[in-house]
C-alpha cells in the first residue's frame, strides 16, 4: 500500500499549491504540405493538423480526469511556416495563418505555434515575406503564435533581422491597439530557439523532429515555494536540495502524463519541459519563491543569485525524473503572468535592467513586459540585440516578448486577462541606439574557448 | 486498474458507509482502507480495483464528487500510478 503521507502530499500539491501540467503540445511536421499553389498547401495543412490532432484535446481531458491532475493547455506546434511559404514566394503567407487558425479551432486547442522563421544567419526564401506578414497574421487570427530566431551561439546575431523585428514588434502592437496590443503577446523573438519547446508563444516543431511528437510542459512554482516555506531556517545548500527534490516530484508527474498521452495518441514521446511556469494566480509565482529564499522583494540585489540557484536546482532535480528532458526547462520570469513580479514592478523594486541581468541565469528571457507605447522601433531592436547577445555568449536560449502599450505611459497598467495577467508599463532607457541598429550586418559568432 | 480514493474533511457519521456504497453500486472492489484523524480533520484513503466496474471512470469520479459536495468533504479518485510515479523511483 502506498504511504498515506505521500498520498496526502500529492493531493495537497494539486489542491492547494497549484501543481498542474501546463501543457501537452503536439508537434506536427508540415514539410510534406509544401506546394507551389498556396491554396493547395493551405488545404493540406488544415487536413494534416486536423487529422493528427483530432483526439488531442479529448485525450488530455481523459488523462486529467483519470489521474486527477489538471492539464491546463492542449496545444499544437508546427514546422516554421516560412519553410512551407518558400514554395510559393509570390503569395502573402497570411493565408497559412488563417488555415492554421481554422485547424486549431476545429480541433479545440488553446494555441498553435509555428508561424515562424529561423533567420539567425540570414534570410532564406520565404523568411522575409513571412516576417513582414506577422503583424497582419497575429491581428487577424486568434490562436496562431509566431516566433523568429535572430541569433545563435554558432551563427552569431543577424542584425538586419534585429532591426526588422523591432519594427515588427511595434506593428503587432499597433494593429491590435484596440485589443490590449495582444498581437505582440503572441510573438517571441529568440536567440538559440529550442526545436522542441512546448510552451507558447515560442513553440515550433523543429526540422530535426519526427513527423509527429508529444511534448509536455510541467509547472508548479507554488509547490516549490510551499516546500521552502516549511524550512525557514535552512541554509542555501539545503534550499537547493529542497528545490531539487520538489522538481523531481513535479517532473515525474510530467513524465507519467507524457508517456500516457503518447501511448493513447499513438504518437512518439518527445520531451518533458521541466519548467516553473507561473500564472497570475496567488500562490503560483516564481517571484514568491525568490522572496521565500529571503529577499524582501523580487528585484532586490541578490535576485540574480537566487534565480541562478533556483534555475539550476530545478534542472538537476528534473533531469533524473524524466527519460528525455528538453524545451526551455528552468524558471520562467514573465512579468505580467506572475503575481510577485507584478507587485515588484508596481512598487519599483523590479526594473527592466534587473530583469535583463536575471535573464542571464533564468531559462528564457525578457518575457511579457509592457513598455511605453511611444518606444521607437530602434530601441526595441536594441533590447532584442542585448538579450540575444546574452543568449549567444552564454550558450543559452533567450527569448523576448515585449508589448509596446500603444497610447500608454510608464506607471499606467496593461490588462491582458486570464493566464496573461496584467502589467505596469515599465520604462526603458531613452538614449538612442538608432545608428547602431541602422548599420545592419551580423555580429560574428563568439569564441567558445578562453572563457572568462 | 487500481485507483486511490481520498476523503478529507470534518469527521462525521457515515463517511465510510457513503463511499463504500458508491463502490458497491458501481461494482468497484475495495482492496484496502486506511483512515486517520489529524487534528480534527478526517483523512481516509481507499485503494480500489475498478477493472470490474460497469461504468466509465468519469461517472465514478462524478458520483464521488457529488457525495463529497453533499457531505462537505473533499473526495477524489485518482489512478494509483500518479502516486507511484511521484514517490517511488
Amino acid at each position: 500500500m502506498l504511504n498515506t503521507n505521500d498520498i496526502l502530499e500529492t493531493i495537497q500539491m494539486i489542491q492547494d499549491e497549484n501543481l498542474d501540467i501546463r501543457t501537452i503540445t503536439m508537434g506536427i511536421s508540415l514539410l510534406d504540405c509544401a506546394d507551389s499553389d498556396i491554396d493547395k498547401a493551405c488545404d493540406k495543412i488544415y487536413d494534416k493538423v486536423c487529422r493528427y490532432a483530432q483526439n488531442l484535446v479529448k485525450t488530455g481531458e481523459d488523462i486529467e480526469t483519470e489521474y486527477g491532475i489538471p492539464i491546463i493547455n492542449k496545444r499544437i506546434s508546427v514546422t516554421p511556416v516560412a519553410m512551407i511559404a518558400a514554395a510559393c514566394p509570390d503569395k502573402n503567407p497570411v493565408k497559412f495563418a488563417h488555415a492554421l487558425d481554422r485547424a486549431a479551432k476545429q480541433v479545440g486547442v488553446n494555441f498553435l505555434g509555428g508561424y515562424s522563421a529561423l533567420v539567425h544567419k540570414g534570410f532564406g526564401p520565404g523568411d522575409y515575406a513571412l516576417i513582414q506578414s506577422i503583424p497582419q497574421a497575429l491581428a487577424e487570427t486568434d490562436l496562431v503564435c509566431s516566433s523568429v530566431n535572430i541569433g545563435s551561439t554558432k551563427a552569431g546575431i543577424n542584425m538586419d533581422a534585429v532591426a526588422k523585428m523591432g519594427q515588427i514588434v511595434r506593428e503587432c502592437a499597433e494593429l491590435t491597439a484596440d485589443n490590449n496590443c495582444f498581437g505582440a503577446a503572441k510573438l517571441v523573438v529568440f536567440c538559440n530557439a529550442p526545436e522542441d519547446n512546448p510552451f507558447m508563444a515560442g513553440a515550433f516543431h523543429g526540422v530535426g523532429e519526427p513527423d509527429c511528437v508529444i511534448n509536455v510542459g510541467v509547472s508548479g512554482p507554488g509547490v516549490v515555494r510551499a516546500a521552502l516555506a516549511k524550512a525557514p531556517d535552512a541554509n542555501i545548500t539545503e534550499v537547493a536540495d529542497i528545490v531539487k527534490r520538489t522538481a523531481f516530484k513535479i517532473t515525474r508527474m510530467g513524465q507519467l502524463v507524457a508517456q500516457e498521452a503518447s501511448r493513447r495518441l499513438c504518437v512518439p514521446f518527445g520531451i518533458v519541459d521541466l519548467s516553473l511556469a507561473p500564472t497570475p494566480a496567488v500562490g503560483d509565482s516564481v517571484a514568491h519563491i525568490l522572496e521565500e529564499m529571503g529577499l524582501e522583494s523580487c528585484g532586490a540585489h541578490g535576485t540574480t543569485a537566487c534565480l541562478a540557484l533556483l534555475n539550476d536546482a530545478v534542472k538537476k532535480g528534473g533531469v533524473m525524473a524524466s527519460s528525455h528532458v528538453g524545451g526551455l526547462s528552468g524558471a520562467f520570469i514573465p512579468v505580467s503572468e506572475d503575481a510577485g513580479m507584478i507587485d515588484a514592478a508596481r512598487c519599483g523594486a523590479l526594473s527592466i535592467t534587473k530583469l535583463e541581468a536575471m535573464t542571464a541565469v533564468c531559462s528564457v528571457g525578457l518575457d511579457m513586459i509592457a513598455i511605453p507605447g511611444d518606444t521607437p522601433a530602434e530601441i526595441i531592436s536594441a533590447i532584442l540585440a542585448d538579450e540575444a547577445a546574452i543568449g549567444m555568449v552564454n550558450s543559452k536560449t533567450t527569448a523576448i516578448r515585449l508589448i509596446p502599450a500603444i497610447g500608454k505611459k510608464p506607471g499606467e497598467e496593461m490588462e491582458f486577462g486570464g493566464l496573461f495577467g496584467s502589467s505596469p508599463i515599465m520604462d526603458v532607457n531613452r538614449y538612442s541606439p538608432a545608428k547602431f541598429i541602422s548599420r545592419g550586418g551580423r555580429i560574428p559568432a563568439p569564441l567558445q574557448s578562453l572563457k572568462n | 486498474m487500481r485507483a486511490v480514493i481520498t476523503v478529507i474533511g470534518k469527521d462525521t457519521v457515515g463517511i465510510l458507509a457513503g463511499v463504500s456504497n458508491i463502490c458497491v453500486n458501481r461494482k468497484v472492489n475495495i482492496i484496502e482502507v486506511t483512515q486517520s484523524i489529524m487534528q480534527d480533520m478526517f483523512a481516509m484513503i481507499m485503494m480500489v480495483d475498478i477493472s470490474g466496474s460497469d461504468v466509465p471512470f468519469t461517472t465514478l469520479s462524478e458520483d464521488l464528487r457529488e457525495f463529497g459536495e453533499k457531505s462537505a468533504l473533499s473526495v477524489h479518485i485518482m489512478h494509483e500510478d500518479i502516486f507511484n510515479s511521484m514517490h517511488r523511483i
